[in-house]
Formats: structure tokens, sequence, C-alpha cells
């Protein structure tokens, strides 16, 4: 171990320490019947522990660490709002926390009501005539969807329609979760506005779609207006219409999916509904479907009947279950609890606010950095590092030079349609004088990248590791860890 | 109205406006052409102050019977178990659950050494020699491992024991059905997989075979003994599910030459919140390394040779690969995973030997009295901590009968397989105390539906 090195869990350890209070054994013991080829003869090498060691080790690691709560965000696509507090706390009540999936209907009612009421808020929000709270994050609600798709049209026996359009600047997601459910993908390119090219669109659309893909807006913040018309396209030629709900923060109360001819959604509950994102998940991907596609949803069906809420399992039509039990209902409490705090003026000040952030911060910063599309931005904006280029500072010495300024930095190298692209996403939950002073921030590395380029080519310079080796890492993967592999 | 997580006054919104050149935000959102903009006000329900909706969530929770005030003896795949208070103490720390995947590792080391603290935990529990940062449950894990066999192979059939988790199952054939694979479910005999069943399907087109361990009705299965059963056809992989808290007792999968071990590791400090979010997790050999599903973090230096970590090997991943990807993952359970991994250095080496043994002497404890009580015990194999009984009327009365004296009876078999109706699936976890457990087999006997 390097002097420096800060320690893992292991490297606290030593026989004989102890972190746990198990309860004592109450039972008259038994000689466990079990051939000794079962009995596990090397212990896992966990680490020999007190509890304060741990704490400290985890507190330290916490200090390692940016939250939202930490400081400033600006994560494009990603969402990275205040994460209310009184979630957390409906969340641990242990009427919520306490209790199996597998338990009657009867006893369980609070819960059901729960989801079904969110199941309803999000059907009027997104504007969809069922939701499933199922899938347990984005991508497995784009796959869930998809599979719906499928089997909605293998249903009217049009096995043929294999193919699924992907925009240039879609989410990598996409393209995956189609090929994950057999689907082919086939790219549509942006026009010189950013936005769909009707024209390529109208050239890949054929007897073989089975569906378009779309965020809306998409991942360059713009807002697809030509919507009406792509819809048309697609429907005409017999394919569904998918909308990745990944950018819904932008239009909450302002446009619906349903309304703008989608078929099926999917959202982000820890991104538009403040999950929250807990280091990488858990997250939340509910489905909505449009009327002719509720048969296919997964199973069960959350009903109400008399005013009280069952589950329905007949569901010939149904593409199966894609998760065990009932979804990640502890991501759904949290949102739900936003959505009641917020209410319906609430919830449209969100995307108002969002979109205000957005475009405030764009024109700040576009006479410093290239903007490629001028038009207004929806939640998000994408500026280009091309002109700093030229000085030989990437945007990835950008990115690593707000680190210094105690920053998250924005999404980078996304969409690809753009080079060295900066996606930035303020979200709603940010003050006037946080945005301002990120500005101050950007325009200072601006000008750094001209009179100090090294400056922002050497950052960061105050992190409590400067960057990593990734090749090596890639290369000669250490993915465990090995006493015997410490110097 | 003002809301307390949105700071703008309507200064700074004048002041906004101005600076971008617009007389209002609705200008903002004339893109949305006029024939789709939403009009009006969305019908949910208005908005509640804190007080007062915590109030009213509190009252829907309380709605709820929790495991906590009732006795449980329901598992079968998702268990009461002993979550040291710790756990929640440090997964409240915001810097960790505020923060998105760590994508910058200057700033996210907690997070990252936190993932490969769990991947080494899992690595050692499964005996496995890679471990990924998480998957979304055991059910999904194993679904990915049945695809990730198939594309690794490039075969199509998969035989899966009918002795798994049937919801697991239900998964396996969805995610199945969207890569075209044929699944062939391997009957069970007296509680465990038919081997001979299982050999008899075994052929050079099968992409890989599925085995539970400790299996849906907690029976122990003999994993040496598939493991020579599958030894004709070396190409197959062996993907074994388990619950990771036996493991602290039982032979890890990797010593009887698993390929992928999947599981759920909510036993380890995750409460059971209706099903979810619970955290997948899965293990795999170091030739299969480049193939695994999800995220993974390998330790590297900095520039001054500090240890670090960053996430690797994403070359795999959906955000690279795009429409060649093998798996569509991205976000995982870093958060459970988080809880798992303090749940892990708070047993150590000796509390989770200990934990377990407890589970297999108080299950060991309830069916010696369940059999002394004059009831039938289904299955008689070498067991983890479920047992089988059968009961004298269906599972379901006698569950209704049990709530009303404060117990949540075990899970009803029936609607499994017809063969066990009236069986009931029991867990019997550290926190029943023999009390509990003498009371609820004396209920059990006098019940009258």
């Amino acid at each position: 171990m390097f002097k420096e090195d800060f320690p893992v869990i292991f490297e606290h350890s030593q026989p004989g320490r102890i972190g746990y209070s198990l309860p004592t054994l109450d039972v008259p013991e038994v000689a466990i019947e079990l051939d000794e080829r079962y009995v596990r003869q090397q212990d896992a090498q966990l680490p020999e522990v007190s509890e304060l060691q741990i704490m400290r080790h985890y507190t330290a690691l916490s200090k390692r660490n940016h939250g939202v709560d930490s400081g400033f965000y600006p994560l494009g696509s990603c969402t990275m709002k205040y994460n209310p507090k009184i979630n957390e706390d409906v969340v641990r009540l242990t009427g919520f926390s306490h209790i199996h999936p597998l338990q009657s209907e009867e006893t369980v009612q609070g819960a059901l009501e729960l989801m079904y009421d969110l199941q309803t808020s999000l059907e009027e929000i997104t504007g969809m005539d069922t939701v499933t709270l199922q899938p347990a994050a984005g991508a497995h609600g784009e796959w869930t969807g998809l599979m719906m798709i499928r089997a909605f049209h293998e249903k009217n026996g049009d096995h043929h329609r294999t193919k699924v359009i992907v925009p240039d600047s879609a989410h990598g997601t996409n393209p995956a979760s189609a090929t994950v459910a057999g689907f082919e993908s086939v790219t549509v390119k942006s026009d010189e506005r950013g936005l769909v090219d009707l024209e390529d669109l109208k050239r890949v659309v054929d007897e073989n779609t089975a569906a378009l893909m779309l965020t809306n807006p998409n991942t360059l913040g713009l807002f697809e207006e030509h919507i009406v018309e792509m819809a048309q396209i697609v429907h005409d030629a017999g394919g569904r219409l998918y909308y990745d709900g990944a950018n819904l923060n932008a239009v909450l109360g302002y446009a619906r999916p349903g309304d703008m001819g989608f078929d099926v959604v999917h959202l982000n509950l820890h991104k538009t509904f403040t999950g929250p994102h807990g280091g990488g998940g858990p997250g939340s991907g509910p489905v909505g479907v449009s009327k002719e596609l509720a048969p296919f949803l997964p199973k069960p069906i959350l009903k109400k009947e008399n005013d009280v809420y069952v589950f329905e399992h007949e569901r010939p039509d149904s593409i199966g279950r894609v998760k065990p039990y009932f979804g990640n209902f502890g991501i759904n409490v949290r949102a739900y609890t936003y959505i009641r705090t917020m209410g319906p003026e609430g919830i449209r000040k969100v995307s108002e606010y969002a979109v205000l952030n957005a475009n405030y911060m764009m024109r700040q910063l576009q006479q410093d950095f290239d903007l490629p599309f001028t038009q207004h931005c929806k939640h998000e904006f994408v500026l280009s590092g091309k002109r700093q280029k030229k000085l030989g500072v990437r945007t990835l010495d950008m990115a690593k030079r707000l680190l210094d300024f105690g920053y998250h930095p924005p999404t980078t190298y996304f969409p690809l349609n753009v080079e060295e692209a900066l996606m930035i996403e303020p979200t709603e939950t940010e003050s006037k004088e946080t945005l301002d002073e990120f500005i101050v921030a950007m325009k200072q590395i601006a000008q750094e990248a001209k009179q100090q380029p090294e400056k922002v080519q050497e950052a960061p310079h105050t992190t409590v590791v400067g960057r990593m080796d990734e090749t090596t890492a890639a290369r000669k993967p250490i993915l465990r860890y090995r006493k015997e592999n410490q110097e | 109205m003002s809301f307390r997580y949105l700071p703008m006054t309507d200064k700074d919104k004048q002041d906004m406006l101005d600076s971008i050149g617009v007389s209002s935000t609705d200008e903002l959102f004339e893109d949305i052409p006029e024939t789709v903009r939403f009009q009006g006000e969305l019908n949910i329900k208005p908005a509640k102050s804190e007080p007062a909706l915590m109030k009213e969530l509190s009252a829907m929770a309380s709605k709820n019977a929790n495991t906590k005030e009732y006795v449980s003896f329901l598992g079968a795949g998702v268990y009461d178990h002993y979550i040291p208070s710790i756990v929640d103490h440090v997964i409240s720390r915001s810097e960790f659950y505020t923060a998105y995947t760590p994508y910058q590792p200057e700033i996210s080391q907690g997070e990252l050494q936190a993932i490969f603290e769990f991947q080494t935990m899992i690595s050692e529990l499964t005996g496995m020699e890679v471990a990924n940062s998480s998957m979304y449950d055991g059910g999904t894990s194993l679904a990915e491992a049945v695809t990730l066999s198939a594309g690794v192979t490039k075969k199509k059939k998969i035989l899966v024991s009918k002795t798994i988790h049937p919801q697991s199952l239900q998964v396996i054939y969805t995610y199945a059905k969207g890569q075209n694979l044929e699944v062939i479910e391997i009957a069970a005999k007296d509680g465990l997989t038919d081997l001979d069943a299982l050999e008899k399907q075994l052929d050079e087109e099968t992409a890989s075979v599925v085995i539970q361990y400790p299996n849906f009705y907690g029976q122990i299965e003999p994993l040496a003994e598939v493991q020579e059963r599958m030894a004709k056809q070396k190409k197959a992989m062996f993907i074994v599910s388990s619950n990771p808290l036996a493991l602290g007792y039982l032979t890890p999968p990797g010593e009887f030459g698993a390929d992928i071990v999947v599981g759920d590791t909510q036993v380890f400090g995750i409460p059971a919140q209706f099903g979810g979010p619970h955290c997948g997790y899965f293990a795999t050999t170091k030739k299969l390394m480049r193939k695994v599903p999800g995220r993974l973090v390998g330790e590297t230096k900095d520039e001054q040779g500090r240890r670090g970590y960053v996430l690797t090997l994403q070359a795999r991943e959906q955000h690279i690969r795009r429409d060649k990807a093998t798996s569509n993952i991205c976000s995982n359970q870093a958060l459970n995973a988080l809880a798992t991994s303090v749940a892990l250095s708070a047993l150590g080496k000796e509390g989770l030997k200990e934990m377990a043994y407890q589970n297999m002497q108080k299950a060991r404890y309830a069916f010696q009295s369940l059999q002394q009580a004059g009831f039938k015990v289904t299955f008689t194999g070498p067991f983890f901590n479920e047992v089988v009984v059968q009961c004298p009327a269906s599972v379901s009365a006698i569950n209704q009968s049990l709530y009303e004296k404060g117990y949540i009876g075990g899970y009803d078999l029936a609607s499994v397989d017809p063969q066990l109706e009236g069986c009931m699936l029991l867990a019997v976890t550290e926190l029943r105390t023999k009390e509990e457990i003498d009371g609820f087999i004396k209920e059990l006997g006098d019940v009258h539906v």
C-alpha cells in the first residue's frame, strides 16, 4: 500500500473484531445432515471490523463523493434535481419498508392504493391509457415497451416488422434495447436544426417498420416540432411511436406524449420524479401505453374493483413478467410523495423553471462557446468545445477543470452528432445565484483556454485524486481486492 | 403559489426573461405545436403541505400489515433478516444517494471504492473470480445470465430446473422471447431437480443449465452431481442462482464449476419493501469477464501513483456498443449494493457464518416441531432455511386464520405446482424466536377452516 493510498475496508480488518449483534440462538442445536462436499471449507474473506470503524470508513468515502447535496450537478440528460427529504422519510415508514410482496392483497391495501394512485397520476401526466410500474429502470422500460410493440405486431400477423428507427442523437440504450428485444435498429439523421430530418424519416420508414423511438425534447434539448407529421408518417406505415421519457422534465403540464401521438412511453422516476439516483441506481421505469397496446402489458395488472385493489393475472396477450414482484416500490413511493407535494400547478412550474434556467444559461454562454443550434432550448442545451479544441483544450479538459470549482461537469461527448459536446441541464431546483456562479466559472475556463491552456489541460488540481490511468485499468483489470496483490 | 423546491423569485424570473430577450416563459414553449400543447390543468391531486402529506401517507402505510408487527414466516425469495442499524445511517449520507453513476472518478472515489468492495465481497461469497457492480434484482440477473450464455455459446436451448423461483422462471421466458431462445423446463422430483431428466435433455444445442441453490423449496441441490452430469457437454454453461446468505455455510457454486452465479442480496441489509428495489448480483469467471452485463469498477492509479478506482471495460456497455450490445442495462442498484456492503462489513467473516448457521438451526427446529405436532413435511432432503409443510386445508384459508392471530403465514405452493395443493412454504430466519415458532405451529394445528 502506497502511503497516500486510501484504505479499503479489508485493510482495517483484524481477526476477532466484530460489528454485528445477532440474536442468541434459542433453539436446541442439532447436527446438520449434509454431505460434507456441501459444507463450506474456506471462509469468505469478509472484513472483521468494529461498528465505529465501519462508520468512519464509509463517512470518509462519502466525503470522496459528489452528490446533488454537495454542489451543482448540471449533468445533461440525467436531471440531477434536488432529492426531497420527506421522500426518504415516507419510504422508511414501517408499513412501506417492511411488507412482503407475496402477502395477500387484503393485507397490503395501503401499498396498492399508493401504486394505483401513482399509476393514475402518471397516466394523466403522460396522456396514456394505462401505466405499469413493473420495469426497474429506464432501459428496462424501453425493452418492456418494445417487447409490447413486438407482441402487438405479431398478434396482427405482422412478423415482418423487425425494424426500429432511432435518431442519430439517441441515447445508447435505445438501439441496445431494440437489439435485446429482437429488433434491428435503423438510424434516422438529424437536420441542420438538430431535429429529425423528415425527408430521411420518409426514406427509412417502410412496411418493415415496427417503431420509431424518440426522445422529445431530443438529446440536444430541442423540441421535435414536426412531431405531428412524424407521428403521421410512422402510423401511416403501420409502425408505432415510442417515447423515451428521459427528457420529460421539459414538458410537464405543457405537452403530453399521448397527445403528441405516442403509443408507448417510459418514464424515469429517478430523474423527473426525484428518485433519487443513488450513485447509479436503483431507478424505476414505468411504462404507459395507448388503449390498443394495453392487452400486452406485463402481468399482473393492478386494478381497482369496488374500492378494493386487486392484481389481475389472467392476461392472455401479456408479454409476461419483466421483473419479479411489482417493480421498484421504494422508488415509486418517493415519486408519489413528490407528485403529491407539487400538485398540478407545481408540476407545471417544474418544467417552466427547468426550461427558463436552461435558456438563461445558454444565452449567457453562447458568446464564449460554440452553440450549434440557436433556437430556444427546452430543459437542457448542448455547447460545442470546437473553438477551444483549436487552442489545444479539449472538452474533457474543461470538464476536469470544472471539478476545481466544486461542480460536477456537464455530460461530455454526447450526443454523438455534436463535436466536443458539452450537454448542460441545470434543472429547476437551482437558484439564480448558483447558475450565475457556474456561468462565471465557465467564462473563466474559456479565458484560460486562450491564456493559460495548460491550467485547463492539467486539471483537476484540487481533487483527492488526479486523472486516473484508465488504459491500464482496462488492459489489466483488477476487479476485486486481494491482500497479496498490495505491495 | 410558491414551492419549497423551486427557488426562483419573481424578480429572478424577470431578470432572466430580460436576459434571454423574451417577455414570458410561454414564449420558450412556442416550438410545441399548438395542436398538441396541453391546455388547462393536469387532473392530479392538489399539492399538500409537508405535515399534511406525512399524515396522509403514514395512514396509508399503516393500512399494510408489516412484518415488524406481524410474525412472518413468509419467504419464497424475499426474507425478513437482521439489518444492522448502521446500514441505514450509511446509505442516508446524501453524498451517496444524491450522486449519479460515478462517471467522473476524481469526485466519485467514494462510490467507486464502495462498489469495488462490493464486487470483492460477492466474489468471495460465490467463489467466482469476477463480480459486477449489481443488477436490478435476482430474477433479471438470472435472465441476463441466460441471454449471456446464448450469446457466448451461439446456442439457443436453455435448460431450466423447475425448482427455481417461479417468478424468475417467468422473467426468463420474457427475456428468452426477445432473443428467440428455447426454454425447456426440467422436472422436479422430491423437491429437487430430476437429474436424469436433465441429462436426457442436455445435448450439443444446449446453451446453459440453470439451477437454484438452495432451490425455491429450500432444498440444497447437489451441485457436484449436476457438474458430473454436465461433463458430457463441456460447452453448455452452468448457471447457478444462489441465496448469498446460504453461502455463508454452503460450499460456493464456484467450487462446482459454475460459469455464472447470480442472485439477490436483499438478505444483506435491504428491507423487503414490497418486492423492490432489491439488488441483483452477477458473478462469473475471468474468461467471461469481457462479456459481463452492467458496470464494472476496476482499481488503477492516478498520475501521482495513488490508488484509485474507475468504471472500466466500458466497451461492453450499451452507451458504447449501441445496437451491438448484448445487454441494454444502464442503471444498476448502487445504493442497495452499498447497503449490502455495509451489512456484510458489519456481519464480517464470523457474523456471516453465524447468521447462516442460525437460519439452518431455526429451520431445523421448525421442521422437527412440525413433525412432532403431526404435520407432514413434504420434502426431507437437506435444506437451508425453508420447509414445505402440508396443511389440512387450503393455504389461503389457513393464512387468513393465522393472520387474525398475528401471523403472516407461508407461501401457497398450489400456484406453482398443482401437485403441491395444500402445501405451504415456510421461511424461518434468525429473527424468528423459539416462542414465535412454537406459537405458530400451535396455531397451525388449531386452525379450523
